[in-house]
């Protein structure tokens, strides 16, 4: 099997506040290959954003630590690289795109500028060109008469817009892999939906890896080639889209899947997984799910689960269902 | 007004009503207009800016339109608006308005060709002063809230130390003790850029870690030094420094710019420590924009809006400062006239002669209350907090 593109081993990010430790991201491990689509799903806090800010060094440090693991990107690993070549690598072979489209453009300068700067940044352009491509890009993430758009401001435009340009800016020095950070949260559905049907138009077009972190299910039902549910900073379960959601086979993702509004359960109050999430510094004992648990057992308690090995690539850190399973 | 209302209710080709696009600056200048003292404070700066601006090119060179050095002794002391006498005076020595429209000073010389010569000096200190300061302010104020957090080791302040005392040690004549303290400064920095290297760093003998003792943050060291500035009495300080100094009009430019730059500290320091947490600066990290790039590009334009009202305020105290230090004789040396010598050797004639004192006396106050009014006027418009009172 071909090398993976990206490939995050055991990476552990710690957060030093007021004396007590925040094991945000504990030993997560996942993988992305090329041209593939990749969902990290998880509820806030569990350490999604944090993993993936680490991939860019961005990391703030203090208070953060990257306490140990390594990413490998194109067999290089990232965390050894100094501040000078990080900047090389962002946003030209990796590009993020961010929650928030209205606040994550400059307001004080046009979007055309905007575009041409990250082509500036990394590729000795003159402005002409730069400004030729950023209208391209425009036209590329589906904005009408993008000629005319180059010249406004981010307070011309719609939130749905807004995500598209930071889309053009994440996609303007052609990388290899973007990190879409719940870009459609701050959204409305139709347009969320619309900003879902350009990522994967793009993904077939470019042949570039997405790796797309977000709370929503139905996104990830829609996008992913691959998923890694998350909890409390560590992965829960890895399978495709048909495995976690047929056959969720970790407790937490059964609890989530089973607290969606579906058809059958009309009238009825929705689940909800009993408790909540740990804090990062105050993490139980065990398997981090252990106070939430219905199948919860002594054992849980005591050990950190192994990842178990459901076949065909799909894999659940809970023993108990595992032996549940081949029992019976 | 009605052809706008009429074409208003009919829809143009194509069928799409558009809202009017306005750009920031005719927005903010339409908010501006309804600030009816700030107009006047504009108008009365774009005056006071072409009287200046002219004033420079009438009143310099070899035979000026306007001389404000041209002494008159038989037509001293003339009260404004009055007639020359023709009878003693040379043709050369006639005004150029046939008239002293403010009157003439104990020597005969003409007011108005001094107040003239006057507004460009105060223009000037006002502008260089605050831009001065304002470079300053921007600089340092960037620094402690953009790397406000890194900390100062002892190794850099010692490096610090030497390195300046040394150039120091060299410009002022100790040459031997100055190169030494630099040759000393430059090995240390070579050791703190070995020890700032992971893979050398265990090749440095254990003692010399006492030099990556942290002392406090860049944060601390600068709002410190604000707060040392801030508590010197600036006029007296001024005074000090002016009176240490060869009088010229430059050397109190530099000193008023060096001591009025604290406010636009704290003002960019405040906006930093916002801007520094935004979406729009970690999304420019993310694209891999340079730190020095983010500080200047993205983050200087957007907290620029409160330095540029304390700059205007600022012009406006440069000028009051100049115009007391040429009053208590240590501003711009005469015979170059300045509103503040004007006003200065006017006093001895207060009771025979009021127009010496009240007529640079009025113009300094117009100006410095236009500029007031102008500065609080950008204040309301670029802080929507403030509008629509």
């Amino acid at each position: 099997m071909k090398e993976p593109l990206l490939s995050v081993h055991d990476l552990k990010v710690f957060f030093h506040t007021d004396n007590v430790v925040s094991r945000a991201v504990d030993g997560v491990s996942y993988e992305v290959r090329e041209g593939e689509t990749v969902c990290l799903v998880g509820e806030s806090g569990c350490g999604k954003t944090v993993s993936a800010l680490a991939i860019l060094g961005l990391v703030p440090q203090p208070p953060g630590e990257i306490r140990g693991g390594e990413i490998l990107f194109k067999g290089k690993n990232l965390l050894n690289l100094n501040e000078d070549e990080l900047q090389k690598l962002r946003g030209k072979e990796i590009s993020m795109i961010f929650q928030e489209p209205m606040t994550s453009l400059n307001p004080v300068f046009t979007i055309g500028d905007q575009i041409e700067e990250a082509i500036i940044t990394h590729e000795a352009v003159d402005r002409a060109e730069a400004s030729r491509r950023a209208t391209e890009l425009l036209a590329d993430v589906g904005i009408p008469s993008p000629e005319e758009r180059t010249r406004d401001y981010p307070h011309n435009l719609s939130g749905g817009q807004r995500q598209r340009v930071m889309i053009a800016m994440a996609l303007a020095c052609k990388p290899d892999l973007v990190i879409a950070d719940e870009p459609t949260t701050a959204l409305d559905v139709t347009i969320q939906d619309q900003i879902l049907h350009l990522f994967r138009e793009l993904k077939e077009k470019r042949h570039m890896a997405l790796l797309y972190i977000t709370h929503n299910l139905g996104v990830v039902a829609e996008i992913a080639d691959r998923i890694y549910v998350m909890y409390a900073g560590t992965i829960a379960e890895i399978g495709n889209v048909e495995q976690v959601f047929r056959d969720p086979s970790h407790p937490y993702t059964m609890g989530l899947l089973a607290s969606l509004p579906s058809r059958t359960r009309k009238g009825k109050a929705l689940y909800s997984i009993p408790g909540a999430v740990p804090d990062p510094a105050y993490k139980p004992n065990g398997c981090p799910f252990n106070p939430r648990c219905p199948h919860v057992k002594e054992s849980c308690r005591v050990e950190f689960p192994e990842m178990c090995d459901f076949g065909d690539h799909h894999y659940a850190r809970c023993p108990i269902v595992y032996q549940e399973r081949r029992g019976g | 007004m009605n052809t706008n209302q009429k074409s208003r209710s009919v829809l143009p080709e194509g069928g799409v009503l558009e809202a009017p696009k306005r750009t920031l600056l005719q927005e903010n200048w339409r908010l501006f207009k309804k600030n009816r003292l700030a107009m006047v404070g504009l108008v009365i700066f774009i005056v006071f800016f072409l009287v200046a601006a002219a004033g420079v090119f009438l009143t310099s060179g070899r035979d000026p339109v306007f001389d404000p050095a041209l002494v008159r002794l038989q037509e001293k002391l003339r009260p404004p608006l009055s007639k020359p006498n023709l009878e003693t005076l040379k043709p050369e020595e006639v005004p150029t308005l046939g008239i002293y429209f403010f009157g003439t000073d104990d020597l005969g010389r003409d007011v108005f060709s001094r107040m003239l010569q006057g507004a460009w000096v105060s223009l000037t200190v006002g502008f260089v002063a605050v831009g001065i300061a304002v470079v300053i302010g921007v600089i340092l104020g960037g620094i402690a809230g953009y790397f406000g957090s890194s900390r100062i080791r002892l190794g850099h302040l010692l490096a610090s130390v030497l390195l300046g005392g040394g150039v120091i040690g060299v410009v002022s004549g100790g040459t031997a003790v100055g190169v030494l303290m630099v040759l000393f400064g430059a090995a240390l920095v070579a050791i703190l850029i070995r020890m700032g290297n992971p893979k050398e760093r265990r090749s440095i003998p254990a003692g010399l870690s006492v030099l990556s003792l942290n002392l406090f943050s860049m944060d601390v060291l600068i709002t410190g030094l604000i707060d040392i500035m801030l508590c010197f009495p600036v006029f007296f300080l001024i005074l000090t420094v002016v009176a240490l100094l060869p009088a010229s009009m430059y050397n109190i430019m530099i000193v008023i710019g060096l001591t009025s730059w604290m406010g636009s500290a704290r003002f960019i320091r405040a906006e930093f420590l916002s801007l520094r947490e935004q979406d729009f600066v970690t999304a420019a990290k993310a694209l891999g924009v340079s730190d020095g790039r983010i500080i200047f590009r993205h983050m200087v334009p957007n907290a620029m809006s409160p330095v540029l009202v304390s700059a205007t305020i600022g012009i406006a105290s440069a000028i009051l400062i100049e115009a007391g230090l040429s009053f208590l004789g240590f501003g711009v040396p005469p015979p170059h006239a300045t509103w503040g010598n004007i006003l200065s050797s006017g006093k001895d004639f207060l009771f025979d002669a009021p127009w010496l004192t009240f007529v640079p006396g009025f113009a300094v106050l117009t100006v410095v209350l236009a500029f007031n009014l102008f500065g609080e006027g950008l204040r309301e418009v670029l802080n929507p907090k403030l509008r629509e009172r």
